[in-house]
């Protein structure tokens, strides 16, 4: 087998923008950046580009096993890495679910070999998400996939007692227990934000207070029993206040909102077009404003993409018979750009902080902590801040086009990544799996 | 008009023509040979995904007078049981050329879809879907109110001043929704009244008076007191404790039917359940439309079809 000759000797990247920064060269050799040397094998012209760390997403689903007609650990990586993406959280509800060693050790090696980025699974908190007893954690967290974050996401742990114990349970192992915040009986049937336009559209409300009530009574927990909390997908202005006062309070609380969530609004619902079906579902321009608020001032740590592709037919009906969920991985990048950077809220370092270090940090994934640094693995994207785009879906590279941003203007794009030394796009085009693979 | 998908866009001059249609329409239901040939050759669709023999028959008289061809398509027993989705039914449809499309359907927004996704060029009229809208109910309760106020005079008239009283189920009600908007567009004001469980709860923002108390809004002697229907599933799901004493506080009983004054109209949508939140006696009593508005149901859905099939605008497109 042949590699692409760009996989191998040294790189120059030349006049990059640092995090958004003053102009610099980076230098990749054997995977990692180093000091500059003589000559280069490859030399990139970064000249106007923001240099980027690889970004992390802590919240994507890939599908496989199970659900391959949406999406496979190919195809949901190689959407990763067309984002500007070196890593990502493999989510827990496939099928079988990722509550056991096996599982999860057969998603991690699956990304491996595809090469586009690094595959962490999320183990389940309880057997088959079922909520009812909890699922080999420590098998999970001591496995070749050393997974460190559960969740049962799609599901919200909701039983307070089992809530507990998972909290406590997996600081045995240094992880933590990211929670899908919905309260079950509070949103049966639900279909989108409730309120005014819920009730004109005829569609079940969910309302806010069935997320700020879980997180409230989860920081709680949290707090009692010393353990590490992630809120996923944190959507109303009423839980970034929970979250801000738990903080407050010291509570080791982190929390997470999705690019969607930063920009849509429930007001997307009107059309009946299921592309906007989300769960939690958009909300107002009053939880758009108080996210955005909330992800500048610390509140919020991270954008997570929640990634949910669905084949087409799951979102060409009715909207009360549609799947809930948005891909989002190609996207998430220019939809922060748009929502943070182009109103003052983010810098770049920011940027790099919210979608790389940060919720690398927290995944307890090594080798985001000192972005760009010499000796630090060259997770690397390069992205153009004044390109823009209609989004279309020639934009999209995972197996699903459920995307809401089809025909909107997006600014942006991702221009060159390289996961651990090794290009996974090049010039904005995905390299093929050949190229990539190791 | 291309489509009847909602009330809530539907301007003031297209209901009152509607209406008006109606009251030539029903001149034609009054006569021997009840038929007319303005459809002929056109082919409406009755597709109901779920069951409702009433609106359905509804549906199909009226399009029968108007001689149109009428396919009558249940979701039971046929290929929508079997796992079809909405979408190739649609395109099943347009396949084999159909003009018009009469769709009831469990999933609120299930016509706006039909009728924007593109999977069909067909006019479509919702017949209801899920807890959103049921536009020729609220045409038809419209229609009944202004005849039994202007009698031979209706033309041209809207309701300006009435003042209509829905009592029950708002929260699940697709007739309370089509009906608040289409009533607001003609003049009327609205109240509702109902338990809180049974009220959206941004009820406040709609624009209607809200009330918990139906005696005070039975002494407040309105021209229309419309009951909704309660559903069983109600009071399992803990929206109220139990039909006594739903009927107790929100059912139209004869002593609150005695209260009400002589020229009241009392309106339900059908079917009643009687003794629950309404007594044989209001349904049975000459101040009830409800007989009339099954009969107006069909000159109001002929109208309809006559606007979305037959005209110039109907062609067009």
């Amino acid at each position: 087998m042949t590699h692409d000759s760009a996989q191998h000797g040294v790189t120059l990247v030349r006049g990059a923008a640092l995090l958004g920064g003053g102009a610099a060269d980076l230098w990749i050799r054997d995977g990692v950046f180093v000091e500059p040397a003589d000559r280069a094998d490859l030399t990139v012209d970064a000249a106007g580009l923001v240099a980027l760390p690889g970004l992390v997403d802590l919240h994507t689903h890939l599908r496989e096993p199970g659900y391959e007609q949406s999406e496979t650990v190919l195809t949901g990586t190689r959407a990763a890495a067309s984002g500007g993406y070196t890593a990502v959280f493999a989510m827990a509800n496939t099928l079988p679910v990722q509550d056991t060693a096996g599982v999860v050790e057969q998603v991690a090696a699956l990304g491996r070999s595809a090469g586009y980025a690094t595959v962490r699974p999320i183990g389940a908190v309880t057997v088959g998400l079922k909520g009812e007893r909890l699922a080999e954690i420590g098998a999970m967290a001591s496995s070749r996939a050393r997974v460190r974050v559960f969740s049962d996401d799609g599901m919200c742990v909701a039983d307070p007692l089992l809530m507990r114990r998972a909290l406590e349970y997996v600081t045995t192992f240094d992880g933590v227990v990211a929670q899908h915040a919905q309260d079950p009986r509070l949103t049966v049937g639900a279909q989108m934000n409730e309120g005014e336009r819920s009730a004109r559209l005829g569609l079940a409300g969910w309302p806010a207070v069935a997320e700020e009530s879980i997180i409230a009574r989860d920081v709680l927990l949290a707090e009692h029993v010393g353990a590490r909390l992630h809120v996923c997908h944190v959507s109303t202005a009423g839980s970034v206040d929970v979250v801000r006062w738990a903080k407050s309070r010291g509570i080791q609380v982190t929390a997470e909102v999705t690019p969607h969530h930063l920009l849509l609004t429930e007001a997307l619902a009107e059309s009946y077009d299921p592309r906007y079906k989300v769960n939690p579902p958009l909300r107002t321009q009053e939880d758009v404003e108080a996210l955005r608020r909330g992800l500048a001032d610390g509140t919020i740590d991270i954008v997570a993409t929640d990634h949910a592709p669905h084949p087409a037919e799951a979102k060409e009906c009715a909207w009360g018979e549609a799947a809930n969920g948005m891909v989002g991985l190609e996207s998430a990048l220019a939809v922060v750009q748009q929502a943070m950077v182009a109103t003052g809220l983010l810098d770049w370092a920011d940027v790099a902080r919210v979608m790389s270090s940060r919720p690398a940090e927290i995944g307890r994934l090594d080798g985001y902590a000192d972005p760009l640094a010499v000796g630090a693995p060259a997770h690397l994207t390069l992205h153009d801040p004044a390109a823009g785009r209609t989004f279309a879906t020639t934009d999209l590279h995972g197996r699903s086009a459920n995307s809401p941003y089809l025909g909107i203007e997006l600014p942006g794009r991702v221009v060159h990544v390289w996961h651990a030394g090794r290009r996974t796009v090049a010039d904005a085009a995905l390299l093929a799996p050949e190229e990539v693979a190791p | 008009m291309r489509h009847l998908l909602s009330t809530a866009d539907l301007a003031r001059e297209d209901a009152i023509r509607i209406l008006d249609t109606a009251e030539d329409m029903a001149e034609v239901s009054s006569r021997e040979v009840k038929k007319l040939p303005t459809l002929r050759g056109r082919t409406v669709v009755n597709l109901f995904f779920e069951d409702s023999t009433r609106t359905r028959m509804s549906f199909e008289v009226a399009a029968k007078r108007l001689s149109a061809d009428v396919i009558n398509f249940s979701a039971k027993g046929s290929s929508v049981s079997k796992g079809e989705s909405l979408k190739d039914t649609a395109q099943t449809l347009a396949a084999m050329g159909i003009d018009g499309v009469v769709v009831r359907h469990g999933a609120s927004g299930a016509a706006h879809t039909l009728a924007h996704a593109g999977w069909i060029d067909a006019h479509v009229v919702n017949a209801g879907d899920g807890t959103h809208e049921h536009p020729t109910q609220a045409l038809l309760d419209a229609f009944t109110i202004r005849r039994r106020l202007h009698g031979a005079a209706s033309r041209g008239r809207d309701l300006d001043g009435i003042r209509v009283t829905i009592v029950g189920d708002v929260l699940h009600s697709r007739v309370a929704r089509s009906n608040l908007w289409l009533l607001r567009t003609l003049g009327a004001r609205v109240r509702f009244v109902a338990p809180a469980t049974l009220l959206p709860t941004a009820v406040g923002d709609w624009p209607a008076e809200v009330g918990y108390d139906l005696d005070a809004a039975i002494d407040a002697a309105p021209e229309v007191v419309m009951m909704l229907r309660i559903q069983s599933e109600r009071m399992h799901d803990t929206f109220f404790p139990g039909e006594r004493e739903y009927a107790r506080e929100w059912g139209l009983d004869d002593a609150r039917l005695s209260r009400l004054p002589k020229t009241t109209m009392v309106m339900h949508p059908g079917p009643m359940n009687r003794g629950l939140e309404i007594s044989s006696a209001a349904a049975d009593d000459p101040r009830s439309t409800i007989l009339e508005q099954v009969a107006n149901g069909v000159s109001v859905r002929m109208s309809v079809l006559y606007h979305l099939l037959a005209g110039p605008e109907g062609d067009a497109e």
